[in-house]
């Protein structure tokens, strides 16, 4: 749904595919714990870092955090904000990402 | 940084200079610019993101400080568990991101003309304005304060920086037997579980150094206002003792010559005292007309964060008018700084604004040296209230405090500096 209101109609060379728009943005906040495009640099970090992961290893994950299937100290209250599409969109941008 | 450099890289006009040079595009193909007031962490991360997602935007980065202080982990730093090295950082990876960084003070913002003045000379055009000023102080609500303050003998250090040095300095010289007075203002103000994570340090601090000192919090507000259950677990297990805590306990005046802090009731005695007075949007809001409630707060479209007095202005961080359930907290602040830097990208590229926005507020509270806890919420856009509201049914706080949480929270802390800085 949300892609559609994104598709760019101006010419102008988008750095960014305007169906990824979505993904990004939501992505984006994740970026307070899992670092900037999901790549964590920080040192001692326990968390692994998103970019690059398998598309539906992140989808199996969050939903499994939201559902209460995998323990977590704060993904399971995280995951619950966010729908279906909302979570295929950014494990599909994620796993787009260098790591 | 010398004037001439500056204006090789910002492409200022001094204010008696050739503004129409600038403003006319007939020789240079005209990047978009984007000016950004403050460099914490709504304007920075708002700054680094802009050029990430489009590296054809020009960005300029206005900051008086040479370099970032962290708020989150400053208070670590009045236990002596961090410093002040570790809370700091510069500005030059910003730069390397093709921010043009200038050292200078926003003095004024003409919305007619799109220019910022600097407090050093020199007009900035801009396509768009970003103003993260953070807060300052509604100093005359606390009476006797200013001077107090002036005089070295009270303190907010609610601003990372040299009041944080002070503060460790003067705790260090209590002596052992004496009373470390926090208080603390009515909400809404900056990082709502802050004051409580203080009196946590300040205690662990006495527990071992000056078992005999105690830490009194007097909080304006009837009850611990974030995380409650987690602190007050953490007190009673951890400083029973040392740590005593008041609510509807407001300050609303200072005494240096007896040390009090005068209550509406009484007057209460202490050998420092650390008075955090109202908070409002930071001066150049003010300045620039963006402030549009009670005096104090900025209200944004919360779509764009596009201030709802000034257009092509964009607010963001503890200044602006928080929406319902929002604390104002370095989280949101770079949430707000996403939200921004996808719509003003949205806005000069044709392609519009995120219809939905959603972010994540989080916040890590030490409660002792290693032990952490948590609050998380998501927010997102509710188009029949026109604002952010928590999703429901998601957030919440730790389980318990641990040392877990403790990691976690160094994790958190250092992932956003980088996210904004680095
Ligand atoms: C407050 C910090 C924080 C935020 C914000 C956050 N995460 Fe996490 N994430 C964690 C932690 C901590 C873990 C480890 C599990 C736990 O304890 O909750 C984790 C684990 C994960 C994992 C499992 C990785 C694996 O392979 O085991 C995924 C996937 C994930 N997060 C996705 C996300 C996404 C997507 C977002 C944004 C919507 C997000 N996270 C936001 C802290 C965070």
């Amino acid at each position: 749904m949300k892609a559609i209101l994104f598709v760019a109609v101006a010419l102008t060379a988008a750095p960014v595919a305007a169906q990824e728009l979505p993904g990004r943005n939501l992505a984006a906040t994740c970026a307070i714990c899992h670092g900037t495009e999901g790549r964590v640099t920080t040192k001692d970090s326990r968390l692994i870092p998103l970019a690059g992961l398998p598309r539906d290893h992140i989808a199996t994950q969050m939903r499994a955090f939201r559902d209460g299937k995998r323990p977590a100290t704060v993904m399971h209250q995280i995951a619950k904000g966010y729908t279906d599409p909302q979570i295929d969109a950014m494990a599909a941008w994620f796993a787009a990402q260098k790591r | 940084m010398k004037r001439r450099d500056f204006l090789k890289y910002a492409g200022a006009t001094t204010a008696a200079g050739s503004l129409a040079g600038l403003a006319s595009c007939a020789t240079t193909p005209s990047k978009a610019r984007v000016v950004v007031i403050g460099g914490g962490f709504g304007g920075a991360t708002a700054a680094k993101y802009i050029r990430l997602w489009d590296p054809s935007i020009d960005v300029v980065l206005v900051e008086r400080e040479s370099a970032f202080t962290s708020c989150p982990i400053s208070n670590l730093v009045l236990a002596g568990y961090s410093n002040m090295q570790e809370i700091g950082h510069s500005y030059d990876a910003l730069r390397r991101h093709g921010v043009q960084v200038v050292s200078d003070e926003a003095s004024a913002i003409d919305p007619a003309k799109k220019t910022v003045r600097l407090a050093r000379g020199g007009d900035i055009t801009y396509e768009r304005l970003i103003v993260s000023p953070g807060i300052d102080f509604n100093f005359g609500e606390v009476q006797g304060y200013e001077a107090a303050m002036n005089s070295g003998r009270v303190l907010h250090a609610w601003k990372a920086g040299a009041q944080t040095i002070e503060l460790r300095r003067q705790l260090e010289q209590m002596r052992d037997g004496g009373v470390y007075v926090l208080a603390i203002p009515l909400a809404p103000y900056r990082c709502p579980p802050g004051p409580y994570e203080r009196a946590s340090m300040v205690a662990a601090y006495f527990k071992q150094a000056k078992p005999r000192s105690k830490v009194l919090v007097l909080d304006a507000n009837p009850d611990v206002t974030s995380k409650g259950g987690l602190f007050k677990a953490a007190w009673k297990d951890l400083y029973p003792g040392i740590l005593e805590y008041r609510g509807n306990a407001k300050a609303i005046g200072v005494d240096t010559a007896n040390m009090t802090v005068k209550l509406e009731v009484e007057d209460v005695k202490g050998d420092v005292l650390n008075i955090v007075p109202p908070h409002r949007a930071g001066n150049i809001a003010m300045q620039a007309g963006l402030i549009t409630t009670n005096n104090r707060w900025c209200d944004v479209d919360w779509r764009t964060m596009e201030s709802k007095k000034v257009p092509g202005i964009y607010v963001l961080g503890d200044a602006t008018l928080s929406a319902p359930g929002m604390p104002k907290s370095a989280s949101m602040a770079n949430g707000h700084a996403k939200i921004a830097a996808a719509a003003i990208i949205g806005a000069l590229s044709g392609r519009g604004a995120d219809p939905e926005p959603k972010i994540i507020n989080t916040c890590y509270s030490f409660v002792s040296q290693k032990e952490a806890i948590r609050v998380s919420s998501v927010h997102q856009w509710n188009a029949g209230q026109s604002t952010l509201l928590a999703v429901k049914g998601s957030g919440g706080v730790s389980a318990a405090r641990s040392e877990a949480e403790g990691t976690y929270a160094w994790n958190w802390a250092r992932t956003m500096w980088a996210d904004a800085l680095a």
